[in-house]
């Protein structure tokens, strides 16, 4: 079916994590909640002062929260940190590749919310995105 | 319609019929198997068509007005009211005070009986499955108050625990709160025992019948209940109808929740006194319309017949219990006994999130609900973040469970590695 949001890599993403885990010490590792669904993501950055050089996420949730972070670890992952703080929501949303409801955006943007606002230090990470 | 209260072979089919919204169709062709009741319910063309009636008709503010079209709208929204009455039983119409929803009728108890009769170091009980709406306005009032909050366990099935709750008894609350039927897990409590139970020990109840009154006859004088709340748009009437019932005497010495127009005997500026019930707690405009609304909607509902509505979904509930029974890896929440469990049910299907689950339905055009459910006590107490929860009303029909079955079948399917 064309329009389900359950397409190969997302369940792929779910059944198969990429770079699952954490990672102490880290340089920085921000958690947060989507109260909507109880999605949980943490996640762990190592850095060179410029550049991402190792990244885990750990958590549980829905399908969509957990593939999302573990897509955006791959995405980032080598990545200079101005580039990964430039990273938006349409970002993201392309690389899900598949339609999000608003209902579930709070599930696809949870992994990037929970890294920008680690990688800025603060909470307002949704008005970073 | 064609059913009747007397109708012996009532064809649920023709009772969809009347609800437009039920015909719709995705884009797949496939039409909508709406089992989220629970939460609200879907109207009947005799419900749109009484707003729209009223709109066009009657409307004009209520009480005082002296021209024709305000006494009709005020006529018709006090006859709302007498068939709230008449539906529960209630002695007379004075014992309905028109809300929103249960959660306002709750929230009114609170402020208005409880801060007059709790008090620093009062016992008030609530249960492991009640809704928050019938927790967190105790919690506040407590905290106003330095009352304290006990609640009472389930057994392994999540039925009430009425040994503990003996016990808790014992210590002498002021009010004891809790669900007619959970909407978490479907149970059905034993209403009449715990009221008279608790009467004995000499606290008032706040019965929480938003998940029985819409789905079963409900008596509040059998009951012996001293207050009732339930919400009209689970029972097939407007988004934004309610009804508190009270017992009279408790209801005339409660003082009012809001202050304002309509609720008022005589202002000054030094003080003011008030309205007898029900105008007393009903400060300004009311929903009219919605009242109205709520009243078609309890007319429909009784030319159905409660009790064929009830034997209905208790019929549509043990073929779900057992073909989801059929379903591998998905657990069933709540009581096994089709006579204690209403037409909620609550499940998980393995490891599969539960919002994935429901997403997966949608994609089927199967609406069901994914998620705390507002009863985060009982999803904590079940040991598991959310449920997937699929409830009935009298426009399901044994085709709905196929459609849901399929869909959890595909679900499975999607997800197996």
């Amino acid at each position: 079916m064309s329009d389900s949001v359950y397409r190969e890599a997302i369940l792929d993403h779910s059944r198969n994590p990429r770079n699952k885990g954490t990672l102490e010490p880290s340089d920085f590792t921000y958690e947060d909640v989507n109260p909507l669904c109880g999605d949980e993501i943490r996640i762990d950055v190592r850095t060179d002062g410029e550049r991402v050089t190792e990244i885990r996420f750990s958590g549980r949730g829905c399908a969509i929260s957990q593939a999302a972070a573990s897509m955006l670890t791959e995405m980032v992952e080598g990545r200079p940190l101005d580039e990964v703080k430039a990273i938006s929501r349409d970002d993201m949303l392309e690389e899900l590749g598949v339609p999000i409801s608003p209902a579930r955006m709070k599930c696809a943007m949870l992994g990037l919310k929970v890294l920008k606002a680690g990688i800025y230090g603060v909470s307002p990470a949704d008005e970073a995105l | 319609m064609i059913t009747s209260a007397m109708g012996s072979a009532t064809d649920w089919t023709e009772v969809r019929d009347d609800f437009p919204i039920l015909s719709s169709v995705n884009a797949r062709g496939q039409r909508l198997v709406y089992l989220d009741s629970a939460a609200s319910s879907q109207k009947p063309i005799s419900v749109i068509e009484a707003l729209d009636r009223y709109y066009r008709e009657t409307n004009a503010n209520i009480h005082r007005g002296v021209y024709d079209l305000s006494e009709r709208a005020t006529a018709q929204y006090e006859a709302a009211r007498a068939t709230v009455a008449d539906f529960i039983n209630a002695a007379s119409p004075r014992e309905v005070i028109f809300v929103r929803n249960a959660t306002e009728a709750i929230n009114l108890v609170a402020q208005s009986w409880g801060r007059r009769n709790i008090g620093a170091g009062d016992l008030i009980v609530v249960t492991t499955m009640d809704h928050h709406s019938n927790i967190v306005p105790w919690q506040l009032l407590a905290e106003e108050r330095g009352a304290r909050v006990a609640a009472v366990r389930l057994t392994p099935d999540g039925q009430l625990d009425l040994d503990h709750y003996r016990g808790l008894l014992a210590e002498q609350p002021k009010l004891v709160a809790f669900p007619h039927v959970s909407n978490g897990l479907g149970t059905i409590n034993p209403a009449a025992e715990m009221i008279r139970l608790t009467h004995d020990a000499g606290a008032v109840v706040m019965l929480d019948g938003a998940q029985s009154v819409p789905h079963m006859p409900v008596d509040v004088q059998a009951l012996d209940a001293d207050f009732l709340a339930f919400s009209g748009h689970k029972m097939l009437g407007p988004m934004g109808s309610g009804a508190l019932y009270g017992k009279r005497a408790l209801l005339e010495a409660m003082p009012p929740a809001l202050g304002g127009g309509g609720m008022i005997r005589k202002v000054t500026l030094e003080q003011s006194t008030w309205a007898d019930v029900p105008a007393r707690f009903e400060a300004g405009t009311p929903a009219v319309a919605d009242a109205v609304g709520l009243g078609a909607a309890i007319e429909y509902l009784q030319a159905v017949g409660m009790e064929h509505i009830a034997a209905h979904e208790r019929a549509l509930t043990a073929r779900a219990l057992e073909a989801l029974r059929e379903v591998p890896d998905l657990t069933i929440y709540g009581p096994a006994d089709p006579a204690v469990h209403a037409g909620v049910i609550s499940f998980t299907l393995g490891d599969i999130h539960p919002h994935d689950v429901a997403a997966i339905l949608n994609e089927e055009n199967v609406a069901v609900r994914a998620g705390h459910h507002c009863c985060q006590p009982l999803m904590q107490w079940l040991g598991v973040p959310a449920t997937t929860r699929a409830s009935f009303y009298l426009y399901n029909v044994d085709e709905d469970i196929d459609r849901l079955l399929s869909a959890l079948h595909r679900a499975r399917a999607i997800f197996a590695a």
